[in-house]
């Protein structure tokens, strides 16, 4: 028995949807889990009913309309609301196809690279298109902090900037290393069960308890990171947001 | 199926099976650039049609229905709140006009009492004019009574005096000394 806790990341095409220069455009298992996420969201938010008592499904769709509506006035004020069915779509888009993500079998959009850094770049052009258009050069204040001796300003200033451009870096890497890694582990330490089990026979299934255990810890760790980054790309995506809102910070 | 896809890598037939192969045991998914061009497509139209969805349909829906109930519940709060004064004022002016019966009530019967009083008053006095005045009258009814009696007692006593001593001697005496037999006796 091999353990191969790479394999549930690969990218198996479905059918072919056509070709970008030589580039072959496929509906792909990510793409389908994509669709899975965007299809849940739908029908939480849209087939939950608006019934003046809430039910159960409605109360989540509340709770979850809130829940963003709430971090963004805490974070960025009532003019962040703007941006409220951007972060909205992202915290749902993140949460919920991370949550299909960890059932067996399943295949988490988030645990590529590729996808964190374009919702990334979305973010960072958002804040960089927008905060120019709104405050013009003024927007450029978030690099010069108040209070600051004029001496060592050019220092601050260059690691202000250097921070913002870096932002994309590790806005999207937390979110993709965060999923990637505990899949892996997740994968590896249940693999020491099967591994155990059919190696040693009876003595490998006794001692297959304690990784069995580790697994199911690791499992429900996984449900509250799945939720935890996407609340953490959220917030973030406001702070960053609020910059553009008010760069006078 | 995964042919399809390494064929993304290049045209070459030899990139294709190379392609192929790492993306099944060796290479590193997320790092696979072949498939970068797919998942973005597949990215934006999903992404794009979420944030559609969640913009103009999700939204509003679920924001109408939590404002509609804030609002249902900031009027039931207000209807409350008005129909608590209501209930208040009329609590209050029934009470004013419970204490302002009350003082009524008792101005009534303390003015009742008092011509009651008075008018037993004046009637008692009246009766007993009245009765002094009857008691007068009686004792000079009396009076008189008892004077025509006694004159009547001297007559009857006169005559059965003059009868016994015709009856005794059988002499008819003279009145005036009869009378004067019988004054004599009365006043003895």
């Amino acid at each position: 028995m091999k353990i191969d806790p790479i394999h549930q990341f690969n990218i198996e095409p479905l059918f072919t949807l056509g070709h970008i220069g030589n580039h072959t455009i496929a509906f792909t298992n990510s793409s389908l889990y994509m669709l899975i996420a965007v299809a849940i969201i739908s029908l939480l938010m849209l087939a939950s009913g608006s019934q003046l008592v809430p039910g159960r499904l409605q109360s989540v769709a509340e709770i979850s309309y809130e829940f963003i509506a709430a971090t963004i006035r805490g974070n960025a004020g009532a003019e962040g609301m703007k941006f409220f069915p951007l972060i909205f779509s992202l915290f749902m888009f993140i949460c919920v196809s991370n949550l299909v993500g960890i059932i067996p079998y399943t295949f988490t959009v988030a645990s590529h690279l590729i996808v964190t850094v374009a919702l990334a770049l979305v973010v960072f052009f958002t804040v960089l298109i927008y905060g120019l258009a709104k405050n013009g050069l003024k927007f450029f204040k978030i690099f010069v902090p108040h209070g600051v001796p004029g001496y060592i300003l050019p220092l601050v200033m260059f690691i202000e900037v250097l921070s913002f451009f870096l932002r994309p870096v590790s806005h999207s890497i937390r979110l993709f290393a965060n999923m990637l890694a505990g899949h892996i582990a997740l994968k590896v330490f249940a693999g020491f069960v099967a591994m155990l089990g059919f190696s040693l026979g009876a003595i490998g299934w006794v001692g297959g308890v304690l990784p069995l255990a580790l697994t199911v810890a690791l499992y429900a760790l996984e449900i509250l990171v799945a939720f935890l980054q996407a609340y953490v790309f959220a917030i973030l995506t406001v702070i960053y947001l609020n910059d553009a809102i008010h760069p006078g910070h | 199926m995964a042919e399809s896809h390494g064929g993304a890598k290049g045209p070459a037939a030899g990139a294709h099976t190379e392609a192929d192969g790492g993306h099944h045991s060796g290479g590193f998914p997320p790092f696979e650039s072949s498939t970068f061009a797919s998942q973005l497509v597949s990215l934006a139209i999903f992404f794009v049609l979420l944030y559609v969805i969640v913009s103009k349909l999700a939204l509003p829906k679920v924001g109408g229905a939590i404002e509609a109930r804030q609002n249902k519940i900031e009027g039931d709060l207000a209807e409350a709140q008005k129909l608590k004064d209501q209930s208040e004022a009329a609590l209050k002016a029934y009470e004013g006009e419970l204490a302002s019966a009350r003082s009524r009530a008792q101005a009534i019967g303390n003015e009742s009492r008092d011509k009651a009083n008075a008018q037993a008053d004046a009637e008692r006095k009246a009766l007993e004019e009245q009765l002094a005045a009857k008691l007068a009258e009686a004792e000079k009814t009396i009076a008189s009574t008892r004077t025509a009696a006694m004159s009547n007692v001297r007559g009857i006593a006169a005559d059965a005096a003059g009868q016994i001593v015709q009856q005794l001697t059988g002499v008819v005496p003279d009145a005036a000394s009869v009378n004067a037999a019988v004054d004599a006796s009365l006043k003895g």
